[in-house]
């Protein structure tokens, strides 16, 4: 690694996915949301409003910039004209953190709107550290890595998820974001355990904790699959896999994400307070 | 192992047998928890379509776009990440399928709303200073050269595009009558919306965009339109904030 790497600077507090419809009540009162979180892609327009709103709110506060379209985990190189759209927004608006996912969304030139899985091999560690540590470069910082919700799993992996995750973290430098709606999902889907998962993931690479909401179907043989969804409130049993994480990780930044059927302020700040009871506690608890 | 080039060909394709080798949680073959995968982007993309063509779907009904927007988005796959330019070959794509020829204007109304989400990112531009033309002498006045802000766009149609917007976007506004109309898009601050223009207001912007004088200009949309007005379109630019001074 050449570039010198500063990381993330979220407070540990809650924080809430931005939505433009949100705007004015987040100005006039953001309750107990600290910090807000953006989707890379929704700001490289060249002007108007979006920007113009970005620039008012990373004035009042910390920003993590969360990139959906990346492709970190794709089998070709880097789109160049994405990282250089990446590395303009991330130079004017010097955001507190940057993370993307490990999946993948663009092959053959071709784009598909959605963070789809890699099998988990010696191969595919290698592609995606090469990819991290160009980005590092490109930005002079740390990003954090994202897990993925899983639907499938592929018969060629030859590594359990969080052991990737923390191997790509070892050689890269790069931190973690830990979904936690993500882990409850996956685990939902192929049959594990969400503690043990979170038992199995390098907690102090954590730099940002993820909320959101999922839907339910089932597959073929009518065992549930979970559909992360990010239109739903966050249920019961993941906001007891963040008390189990927070338990084990110490306090850390907690954002709730609502991407489809937004619901109004009101019920989203209150999700977020939510994640902000449960950090309290914590510190009662200490 | 590449596993993308099937991966992406099934998720476009549902009639594609799921890649093999993609299993649940007791080794047996995924089935269906593929196809989260496939509605996934589908819907997605889709919905993305609906967004930005709003009078497009509204025209067609919601089971028709729909039915458009799988036929584009597999034959038109997203090229970038950035998803606000996505669907900027809709309207040519609707100009070539046989199903829609009986809906002409059909295109154009999908080039005004493509248009207006072109606005709504374009890059902010100091607007002119009305007070600005005013301190010319009036032969200076006609030697100067003015450049459209970039959220300026102009539309010209064979279709009455802005009465159908206007039509499907405002509650009692009236039913469009045949004939082309011209329109400009412009976003004073952040909100783009389409101004008609008065009869040979199209000429004049266009001559405008071509780096000609405002006298150039003037003469060009006098020869086109007997009756064009320069002092009425000059003040509905002014207004719409769509004239700003060009880099010397």
């Amino acid at each position: 690694m050449s570039a010198p790497l500063t990381s993330t600077t979220l407070p540990a507090a809650p924080g809430v996915g931005y939505k433009p419809q949100h705007f004015q009540s987040i100005i006039a009162d953001a309750g107990a949301v600290k910090w807000l979180e953006i989707h890379a892609e929704n700001y490289m327009g060249d002007g108007g409003r979006p920007l113009a709103q970005l620039r008012h709110l990373a004035e009042r506060f910390p920003i993590s910039v969360h990139g959906v379209g990346l492709s970190i985990g794709g089998e070709g190189p880097l789109d160049p004209d994405h990282l250089a759209r990446l590395r303009h927004l991330m130079s004017w608006l010097n955001p507190a953190s940057f993370s993307e996912h490990l999946a993948w969304s663009t092959h053959d030139s071709h784009f598909y709107n959605d963070l789809l899985p890699l099998p988990y091999t010696d191969a595919t560690l290698a592609r995606v550290c090469s990819h991290i540590t160009q980005v590092q470069e490109l930005l002079g910082r740390q990003m954090l890595l994202e897990n993925p919700s899983s639907y499938l799993a592929f018969a060629e992996s030859t590594w359990e998820e969080p052991a990737f995750l923390q191997e790509i973290a070892r050689r890269t430098g790069c931190g973690l974001l830990l979904d936690v709606n993500n882990v409850f999902v996956s685990a939902t889907n192929l049959g594990l355990r969400p503690q043990d998962y979170i038992d199995a993931y390098p907690l102090d690479l954590v730099g940002e904790i993820h909320l959101g909401g999922h839907d339910e179907d089932t597959d073929d043989h009518g065992a549930p699959l979970l559909i992360d969804s990010h239109g739903a409130e966050v249920v019961d049993p993941v906001w007891a896999l963040l008390d189990y994480t927070l338990a084990r990780s110490g306090p850390k930044p907690a954002l709730v994400e609502w991407d489809t059927d937004v619901p109004d302020w009101v019920l989203l700040e209150a999700e977020a307070a939510r994640a902000g009871r449960a950090l309290a506690q914590l510190r009662k608890a200490a | 192992m590449q596993r993308a080039p099937d991966f992406t060909r099934a998720i476009l394709d549902a009639r594609l047998p799921v890649p093999e080798g993609l299993l649940d949680g007791q080794s047996r073959p995924a089935g269906r928890r593929f196809n989260v995968y496939r509605n996934n982007v589908a819907v997605s993309l889709t919905e993305a379509l609906e967004q930005g063509f709003p009078t497009v779907t509204r025209l067609l009904g919601e089971e028709n776009m729909k039915g458009l927007a799988g036929l584009y988005l597999r034959s038109h796959p997203p090229r970038s990440p950035l998803m606000m330019h996505y669907g900027a070959d809709l309207p040519t794509f609707i100009e070539g399928l046989d199903q829609l020829s009986h809906l002409g204007y059909l295109a154009d109304v999908a080039r005004l709303e493509l248009a207006l989400r072109q606005s709504y990112h374009a890059a902010d531009a100091p607007p002119l200073d009305p007070l600005y033309l005013g301190t010319l002498a009036p032969e200076d006045l006609m030697r100067t050269r003015l450049a459209l802000a970039p959220s300026a766009l102009l539309l010209r149609s064979h279709w009455p595009i802005w009465s159908i917007w206007h039509y499907h976007t405002t509650p009692g506004a009236p039913k469009p009558e045949a004939g082309g109309q011209n329109v400009l898009i412009c976003r004073p601050e952040f909100d783009p919306a389409p101004l008609l223009l008065l009869p040979g207001a199209a000429t004049w912007i266009a001559a405008l965009e071509a780096g000609r004088t405002l006298g150039e200009a003037t003469e060009s949309a006098a020869t086109a339109t007997a009756d064009f007005d320069l002092a009425a379109t000059l003040a509905l630019l002014i207004e719409g904030q769509a004239l700003t001074v060009p880099p010397r």
